[in-house]
Order: structure tokens, then sequence, then C-alpha cells
């Protein structure tokens, strides 16, 4: 294993063939893709140090966006500015794009409607896919450390979106709500501490 | 003009797609299904083909949603073609939001990430991408996936009750699980 070369005039293409080849082999997305995204920058190809990653991984998760183009614009933008970005962007999209397309070309609409055992299999495969997106709600609610206090905020939150009426079942609504609440909440919430500290036993 | 609207829809959905491809879904629902533009039924065999093939939710499901989009809003649109152009619009404009606010921002992002304000928008973003997963769950509950007479609704109740436990309690991969149930689907109905 040697430590390459950041300055590699063979850099963007290299840097393209390790995302391209995270992208076609790693199934799941997301933090799927991080561990390996990881082990392929940080210990086999030495371009980023673990810190460096890390920081970059918090920059890729606090913006909006899918989480594995995010780290991989990020490291392309560290090691070679726009250009790096593209290239790795590149890398990370088109295996999926191209895997996808060839599978869309034949599994439409109409074949999975009027097959009778392709429309079969999928009337199988759709309350599977409800079970697969009910777990992550369990998972991220114990992540975000959701409590007797906090619960109201998701379950308001899906049930407007679910009841679909005009204005209030936009999710959008609930993303700009949720940042900006937070940010009233903790700026208060620590000017307060700090006050309090200030003023010593007062609050 | 279905593509431009495509466009509009997938630069929201790039824009406010916080909180990983499940989160995701709420707006895809939201977006492209609410329009018509493709079935409840298609939307949730996407979901389906885009978790048992390799690379991240977003990317594959944007790619297959713009591939058929254009046809089932114009049927004289709905040739390979109509269809490749919809596909390299939307998986281009799902990344093109967070392109240039990981190019341009990461720097300050960085400099900032212990920042109150940060901190403070993540801590109030977090409860409400629990609630987008579950709305995205609850919004597929729906007649058209589980069916409406009374065998077809029982074993889809079956299936979903199994499948969840089968995620939730053995870490088997998602994968396997709709292979599973798309040969109960076959032995089934």
């Amino acid at each position: 294993m040697t430590c390459e070369n950041r300055n590699d005039r063979g850099l963007l293409p290299r840097l393209f063939l390790t995302f391209f080849k995270i992208g076609a082999f790693t199934f799941g997305g997301g933090w799927a893709m991080i561990s390996i995204i990881e082990k392929e920058i940080v210990d086999k190809h030495r371009w980023i140090d673990r810190g460096e990653f890390l920081d970059l991984l918090a920059v890729a998760q606090s913006l909006p966006g899918i989480l594995a183009v995010n780290i991989s614009v990020a490291v392309g933008d560290r090691l070679r500015g726009m250009k790096g970005s593209v290239w790795a962007a590149l890398g990370t999209i088109l295996p999926s794009f191209m895997i996808i397309l060839a599978i869309a070309v034949f599994l439409t609409p109409d074949l999975i409607k009027s097959n009778p055992v392709v429309s079969r299999i999928f009337m199988g495969i759709r309350p599977a896919v409800v079970a697969l997106i009910v777990a992550p709600v369990i998972s991220s609610a114990r992540a975000a450390k959701i409590s007797w206090r906090t619960i109201a905020i998701p379950v308001v939150t899906a049930l407007l979106i679910w009841s679909k009426w005009p204005v209030v079942s936009n999710p959008i609504l609930y993303i700009v709500l949720g940042g900006a609440g937070g940010y009233l909440w903790y700026t208060r919430h620590n000017y307060a501490k700090a006050a309090g500290g200030r003023k010593g036993e007062r609050k | 003009m279905i593509y431009l609207k495509l466009i509009w829809s997938y630069l929201k959905i790039g824009l406010f797609g916080f909180g990983g491809g499940y989160a995701m879904l709420a707006l895809i629902e939201r977006e492209i299904v609410g329009p018509g533009w493709i079935s409840e039924q298609m939307f949730t065999d996407i979901v389906a083909i885009s978790q048992m093939t390799p690379g991240p939710i977003g990317i594959n499901s944007a790619t297959y949603i713009g591939y058929v989009a254009p046809g089932q809003y114009d049927p004289s649109l709905a040739s390979p073609l109509w269809g490749l152009l919809g596909s390299v619009i939307c998986t281009l404009v799902v990344v093109l939001p967070s392109f240039v606010l990981v190019a341009y921002t990461s720097h300050l992002i960085a400099r900032h990430k212990d920042s109150v304000v940060i901190k403070g928008i993540f801590a109030g973003l977090r409860p409400v991408v629990v609630g987008l997963i579950a709305s995205a769950a609850l919004l597929l509950m729906n007649g058209e996936n589980f069916g409406t007479d009374t065998y077809h609704l029982g074993w889809s109740v079956f299936i979903c009750l199994i499948s969840f436990l089968a995620v939730y309690l053995t870490k088997i991969h998602p994968i396997f699980v709709i292979i599973a149930a798309g040969v109960m689907g076959l032995i089934i109905y």
C-alpha cells in the first residue's frame, strides 16, 4: 500500500474509477457507501487522512441531497477543486444511472401491469417495501433521541403530510419550520445558559 | 412541458432533501406522485427496484422516475429516447442543489460546524426527518399497494408484518426481504 500523491496527473481518472467502483457494487446507499468510501479514500489510496474525512462527512451530512454524492463532491473538491468534484460525482452517479436505465427500458409500467408473472411478484413486494420504510422510522427516532416531550413533532408532521390537505401537507413546510424552530430554541437556550453563567446563581 | 415541471420538482427535492433517501421519499411522493406523473403502484415498485440495485436510492429513483414520467404524462413521449432525456434531467437536477452547496459552502460549514446556528438547525430537523419517513410509510399504506379485497389485503398485511420483523429483528439485508416477498407474491396470487 503506497501513499499516492495528490498532485499526481492521473488522479482525476483514478478518483472517477474509485467512486465508480463504489457506486457499482454498494447496495443500500447512504451509510453503507460511506464506510466503503472511507476505506478506499482514507485507508487504501490515502488521499485524505481520517480527521479530514470526518470533517468532510460532517459537511456532507449537514447539507441537503444524497449523502453519497455529497461526500464524493466534498472529497473531489478537497483534492482537485471543481474538476475533482465533477469527476467524483459522476463516478458515484453513473453506475446507478446505467443500471437503472437498463432495467427501466424493459420493466415498464405496462409490463408490470399486464405480465401475469411480474404483476404477481410486485403484488407481493409492495407491502414489503412499506415494511422497509417503517423500520428506519424507529431507528431514526432512536438516533434523534425522541422522548415523550418531543414525540409530538414527528407524529404531527407525519399525520399532516399524510392528510394531503392543502398547504399543511407539504413536507417542505416542516423542514423549514424544523430548522428555524431548532435554531430559535437552541440560541435562546444557549443565551439563557450563557447569561445565567455570567450572573451566577440566577437561573 | 413535462420536462420543465420535472426540473422544478426535482430542484425542490434536491434542495429540501434532508435526512437521507427515505426522508426524500415524502418529497417525491408529494412532487411526483401527487400530480399523477406516476401512479402510487409504480412509485412503490420503483422504490423496491431502487433498493435492490446498487447505488443511492435517491439517484436510482430519480433515474427511473425520469424515464417513466414523460410517457405516463403524455403517451406520445413513451419512447426510450424521451425516457432517456427524462432520466438525464432528473438525475442531474436532483444532485445539482447539493453539488453547488457542497462545492461553495463546505469551507464555511467546516469552519462553523460547532456553531450554535448549525447545531440548532440540525437539532430541529432531526425529529422532523423522523416524521417525514413515517409519512412516506403512511402514504404507501394504501389500497393500490395493499389491495382492496379481503384476500389480497390479508396477505399484504401478513407480508408487511413479517418483512418488518425480519428487517427489524434479524438484520437481514432488505434485498433478501424483497426477493422473499416477490416469491411469496408469485405463490399466493
